[in-house]
């Protein structure tokens, strides 16, 4: 079944454009040890800001580093923060929204209200007071931005778990006496599967973005190591005379972005029977 | 209605105790004695001033009888002073023996934030909502398509980078627009409307590009609302008597479709005060987001701790208005016939 969506998805040409981009992405940052010319930390003096060129097809920053082989480097962070805090998020959220969706009572009624009390905190305050008080670092940010955005998935694998417990062939595995642990594991998750990736998938997109919004502060990946982010945080400083570093990160988060949204939302549509109804 | 109201409030209260619990908890992340940061920033700091520090926060005393106190001073609203901005106080006013009123710094922020925030929205909405009926009357038509393309790069253009670029374009290539804080120089010179026009310039940036960014949910939304109201038995019965599809859109369909428009308003609150950091800090916009930023590099706990607390109280109070106003402009929850 979960084949068969993910095809489905890719035959609308937005979607596949989206799983074509991140593809591109990943295999650049894996590649990137092999294929960036430069070692993205090695500063030459001689050769501070220079606009790209042959030698240099996105220019050099500040320290006259190789903007293209930072670029490349940058790319791991992006892709490694976002799927291991995503991968964070949505575990938290599989594990309370199951115990929420199916034990219902006064745990589901607490573990809502934590969701509510989570949503009303500005969320981006709460992130950047947690990474400014212990101290920012790679780790760090992937733990934080998974802590402070499980609560959508939670509400998901809640709504699925408790419109899934009355379909017969719960009631019918329950009466042949299964247990929690395999109605939950082999009924219940597997069926509210597909909607978690979607949600996972869109989440991707916003924790790459959270990342680099937290490296362009300052506050995310540290100097050297490189981020996209953080290479902005030199465009915006010499943004009179090197546009180059303000506009090849910028379009990277953009298309990484683009592409895991593309992807979502086209997983989204082969979902929903509403949007396929009115196609 | 009266009903409605109380337990709508009532609710909010666990919600509270569970934001005072979180922002207490962060506090306490943070490695080592608070009073550090404190000596750390003043020299002059003794052990006496280090002392007095340590019972404003009741550090000797057990963690819960610190929270417990550190409730009651946040009921009454006592965010006590900044470590860092010559011990400024975090919230309101405070007036000394000699009858001098010192600002209080959120008293200061808010304000330009909120400004922002709704001048934002303002455009936001005049733009979203008309965009937004387009999409859906041309559904799959090439207007739709586009607008769905302008969505999508606008829910993945990370919004610091678009700024960035029209702070180049507009403020440093054609010096069209202030890329710096909120007045000029000669502001106190100026007349009345030059005050105004001084301000306007100088917030043209920070309020259009976190609108543009923001424009694409919200016609996603106004789109899909239109799409199902269109489906409506009432709509094709509409249809059917015979009016025009212009009036059919818009006296039958539109109010329907921009009734959940004031949830999603409610909702989007926290974002907006979070999204102030960036765009504020860009700007040197002396706001709420710069505000939190500064106190956050600095460790100034009393204002982080004051922020993060008024910051989640408006969301509440938001959320609570829109779905007060939700309840009053939809006569079948108004008149008790749907329950929420």
């Amino acid at each position: 079944m979960q084949q068969n969506i993910f095809l489905k998805a890719l035959s609308n040409p937005l979607a596949l454009a989206g799983f074509v981009i991140i593809l591109l992405v990943f295999l650049l940052a894996m590649l990137a040890p092999l294929i960036a010319p430069y070692d993205p930390e090695f500063f030459n003096v001689k050769e501070i800001l220079l606009p790209p060129s042959i030698s240099h097809w996105m220019g050099t920053d500040g320290l006259g580093r190789d903007v293209l082989s930072r670029m490349l480097y940058g790319a791991r962070i992006s892709l490694l923060v976002g799927l291991v805090a995503v991968g964070i998020s949505t575990a938290i959220g599989i594990i309370l929204g199951a115990i929420a969706g199916y034990y219902r009572g006064w745990v589901d009624t607490f573990i809502m209200r934590l969701v509510d009390v989570m949503l009303s905190i500005p969320s981006f305050f709460l992130i950047l007071a947690v990474i400014a008080f212990l101290t920012p670092s790679i780790i760090n940010i992937m733990i934080v931005i998974g802590l402070t955005s499980w609560m959508g998935v939670t509400r998901l694998v809640r709504a699925e778990f408790l419109s899934l417990a009355d379909r017969e062939f719960v009631l019918a595995s329950r009466t042949l006496g299964a247990k929690d642990f395999r109605l939950i594991f082999t009924h219940l998750l597997p069926n509210s599967l597909t909607p978690i990736i979607v949600s996972s998938v869109l989440g991707v997109a916003s924790a790459v973005l959270l990342e680099s919004g937290l490296s362009f502060l300052g506050l995310g990946v540290q100097a050297p190591q490189a981020s996209w982010g953080n290479i902005l945080t030199d465009g915006k400083e010499y943004i009179q005379f090197a546009w180059w570093l303000s506009l090849f990160p910028g379009m990277a988060i953009l298309l990484t972005v683009l592409g895991y949204n593309l992807l979502g939302e086209g997983l989204r549509d082969a979902l929903d029977p509403r949007s396929n109804a009115r196609k | 209605m009266i009903n409605y109201l109380i337990k709508r409030v009532l609710w909010m209260i666990p919600l509270l105790i569970g934001i005072s619990l979180i922002s207490f908890f962060i506090m306490h992340l943070a490695p080592g004695d608070i009073t550090n940061n404190e000596a750390a920033f003043n020299p002059k700091a003794s052990e006496e001033s280090r002392q007095k520090l340590r019972e404003l926060y009741n550090l000797d005393k057990p963690v819960i009888v610190q929270y417990g106190l550190w409730l009651k001073r946040m009921v009454t609203l006592d965010f006590g002073n900044s470590f860092a901005s010559h011990r400024k106080p975090v919230f309101w006013q405070t007036t000394d023996k000699d009858g001098n009123i010192t600002k209080g710094m959120i008293q200061e922020a808010l304000p330009i934030t909120l400004l922002i925030n709704v001048l934002g929205l303002i455009i936001t909405l005049t733009l979203a909502i008309p965009l937004g009926i387009i999409a859906a009357q041309k559904y799959m038509g090439w207007q739709d398509k586009s607008i769905t393309l302008f969505n999508f790069i606008g829910f993945s253009i990370p919004g610091f980078w678009l700024s960035l670029l029209l702070m180049y374009w507009l403020g440093v290539v054609n010096d069209w627009f202030p890329i710096s804080g909120i007045h000029s120089l000669n502001y106190d010179s100026l007349s009345t409307f030059g005050k105004m026009k001084d301000l306007l310039s100088h917030l043209f940036l920070p309020v259009v590009i976190p609108s543009v960014t923001g424009l694409a949910g919200i016609t996603l939304f106004v789109k899909n609302g239109m799409l199902d109201v269109l489906q409506q038995d009432y709509i094709t019965t509409a249809r059917a008597k015979g009016l025009s599809e212009h009036k059919v859109v818009y006296t039958h369909a539109l109010r329907n479709a921009l009734l959940p428009l004031i949830t999603i308003i409610g909702l989007s609150i926290p974002g907006l005060i979070g999204g102030s950091v960036i765009a504020e800090t860009i700007f040197a916009i002396p706001g709420m987001g710069k505000l939190f930023f500064d106190a956050v590099t600095s460790r100034d706990f009393p204002v982080v701790m004051g922020i993060l607390t008024i910051g989640s109280a408006l969301t509440l109070i938001g959320n609570l208005v829109a779905d007060l106003a939700y309840a009053w402009a939809d006569p079948r929850v108004r008149r008790g016939v749907v329950r929420e």
